[in-house]
């Protein structure tokens, strides 16, 4: 087991280092940096020198090296466009979007739970029929038009909810939240639900494939035979062994929800990293592209490792058979 | 041409045999007992056919501004034209663009990208996944490195990326008649891995069979083996990963577009379209914003509902 996970931290190692490498030549050859840092009437002598204190003269080998200490560091250099440190504008936006994520992820995962056992159930209900045709047109229907139709129908004809920004939030030391507050609150529901309506329809559909298997396994029949509540049956029984490939399914998932943060974020004018990402590219601001890039590398090969650990820790039979394995 | 005067009867009757064969075909079947997958299907095929003859259906040509009324804008669905008595069926946005006709251009222009991106994903993937198959070794471990990581990651970011990076590489002033070939290969690009990866477990399973062995004995270079052996006995799997693809290629030009890093808005698709109409969202004037969702979402479920009927009938464990 331990070799195995040393595997895993030297594979998601060598992945960050990758990722590194592509962002640190979209740095280093997207575009002049120099020119992107002095004004157009900058000299020549101006324009060497600052590329010689840039260190833009050494081996590209150096160059890379000394980028991934300053990532290390937390150093990410200074965004073109707002003439400030990268690493300030992510940490100014990074609460609004982790509050965002958290919670479409809490939303999707407990109501596709639900669900996903109510159709898997009920599977000729009227009701199941109607929840399966809905997920399936909304799988197939852009996030943005979602968003926007929430906004038309909650924001524009019943004025319930607003339709775009944090509203009030509070600061607790740097960090930044919208919970405490009635507007903040009205404010996270709808980019919360669109975000979380992929993530949900996916979910359920899982639990439900899962659900049905389990349900026609020996030990669903024997436990009906011996006359069990079928609520325990469903609940106790089925559902627990269903679980297991959901959440790490679910939890690889993450990429997609970080995804569809970026559209969330830009149809509710959400101001957090997705948001800021998109401006990225729509003026080239190459710093933020590349931190926001390794922002998302970091996440994923953290998500993947934890998954791969959790593995572990819900599947018994897997680290007995890995033991032998490796023994 | 002689051969052909000569015997047409025989002619007629391979012709008749092989509509024939294809008519009780499976898939033919199939496709006869899903009323979703026709209607999917004459949906489909009638935006295609209205996206291509634009410029001879649409009242109005879109793309040119001297065509367009500046004192028409903002007028509602079946209103009439004050000057010219021209009927906007759908209505006119801001700049008095006749919606109908921004809906007729923006759609072909939608498809054409998701058509583009989608052949160049193909051709990109097939070949990759080819050399990965069948080349094996290292080649094989670090194509697969790359498409494993690129999987992992969604597809729309790695298409803002690739947008991104190409713009940085590209002149500020050719950004306007570039950024449709950007799109096609940014859209291309998040999307080439799953054909990589089919392909290259079809052509390990092609790679050792005998008519493959008899082409190397005969001294076939490797890469002819590929393209006119093995490629035609791995290709039916990707046509139907290339039809679901194209739906999702579609809806991502749309979300590109819609986050203003697509289409320049001179050349709108359904996605800057929208974009557009969300500015009036809150003025009232709703048909700007309505016509060019609704389009889209028809195009996009149309597109989607046949790609999974493809998928279930060609090979049913994909399910």
């Amino acid at each position: 087991m331990v070799a195995y996970i040393l595997r895993s931290v030297a594979q998601a190692i060598l992945v960050l280092l990758a990722v590194g490498l592509i962002a640190f030549s979209m740095f280093r050859f997207v575009g002049d940096p120099v020119a992107n840092m002095v004004g157009q009437e900058a000299s020549q002598a101006d324009r060497r020198e600052l590329a010689e204190r840039l260190g833009l003269n050494d081996p590209i080998l150096i160059q890379f090296g000394r980028f991934v200490g300053d990532v290390a560091r937390g150093d990410f250099g200074v965004s073109y466009r707002h003439g400030r440190k990268v690493s300030d504008l992510l940490m100014e936006r990074l609460p609004a979007t982790v509050e965002l994520a958290v919670l479409s992820a809490l939303l999707a995962t407990v109501v596709g739970i639900i669900l996903g056992v109510y159709t898997a159930i009920r599977r000729d209900g009227l009701l199941s029929h109607l929840i399966m045709t809905t997920s399936l047109v909304g799988v197939s229907l852009p996030t943005f038009l979602i968003g926007i139709g929430l906004i038309y129908l909650f924001a524009v004809e019943l004025r319930w909810l607003p339709s775009f920004g944090r509203g009030q939030t509070v600061k607790i030391g740097w960090w930044t939240t919208g919970l405490l507050t009635e507007s903040g609150r009205k404010s996270l529901i709808m980019p919360v639900v669109t975000l979380a309506f992929y993530q949900l329809t996916l979910i359920m559909r899982l639990v439900r494939a899962q659900m049905l298997e389990t349900l026609r396994t020996d030990y669903i029949r024997f436990a009906r035979a011996r006359g069990l509540p079928e609520r325990r049956i469903h609940f106790k029984h089925a559902l627990r062994n269903t679980l297991i490939p959901v959440v790490t399914i679910a939890g690889l998932q993450l990429g997609s929800v970080i995804a569809f943060a970026i559209v969330t974020e830009s149809v509710f004018q959400w101001p957090g990293l997705g948001a800021l990402f998109v401006q990225a590219v729509q003026f080239v601001d190459i710093p933020v592209m590349a931190a926001y890039l390794l922002f998302v590398a970091v996440v994923f090969v953290v998500v993947n490792l934890v998954v791969d650990l959790l593995y572990f820790v819900l599947d018994p039979r897997l680290r007995t058979g890995r033991a032998l394995a490796v023994r | 041409m002689q051969k052909l005067h000569s015997r047409p009867a025989t002619r007629m009757d391979e012709l008749r045999s092989s509509l024939r064969r294809a008519w009780d075909s499976d898939l033919a079947w199939s496709y006869r007992h899903s009323p979703m997958a026709i209607l999917a299907s004459f949906t489909t095929l009638l935006i295609l056919v209205l996206a291509l003859l634009a410029p001879w259906v649409a009242p109005q040509n879109a793309f040119d501004p001297g065509a367009i009324r500046l004192e028409d804008g903002f007028l509602e669905p079946m209103e009439r034209s004050a000057a010219t008595g021209m009927l906007y069926v759908l209505g006119t946005d801001s700049q008095g663009r006749d919606v109908l006709s921004a809906i007729l251009y923006g759609s072909r222009v939608s498809l054409l990208v998701g058509f583009a991106a989608v052949g160049f994903s193909m051709v990109l993937g097939v070949t990759l996944g080819l050399i990965s198959g069948f080349v094996g070794g290292r080649t094989d471990a670090i194509i697969m490195r790359v498409a494993d990581v690129q999987l992992s990651f969604p597809a729309i970011l790695i298409a803002l990326l690739v947008f991104g990076v190409g713009r940085g590489l590209i002149p500020p002033s050719k950004h306007e008649e570039m950024a449709i070939g950007v799109l096609i290969v940014a859209i291309g690009l998040s999307h080439w891995a799953q054909y990589a990866r089919t392909v290259r477990g079809s052509t390990m399973v092609e790679k050792g069979r005998e008519y493959v062995q008899a082409a190397r004995v005969m001294g076939r270079p490797s890469f002819a083996i590929m393209r006119e052996h093995v490629l035609p006995n791995v290709i039916g799997p990707v046509l139907v990963i290339a039809t679901i693809n194209l739906a999702l290629a579609i809806i991502e030009e749309a979300t590109l577009s819609f986050l203003g890093v697509g289409v320049p808005p001179t050349q709108p698709s359904l996605g800057t379209l929208i974009r557009v109409g969300q500015q009036f969202l809150f003025s009232g004037e709703w048909w700007i914003l309505f016509f060019p969702s609704l389009a889209l979402i028809i195009l996009a479920l149309a597109v989607n509902l046949l790609g999974d009927w493809m998928r279930d009938a060609l090979n049913p464990r994909l399910k």
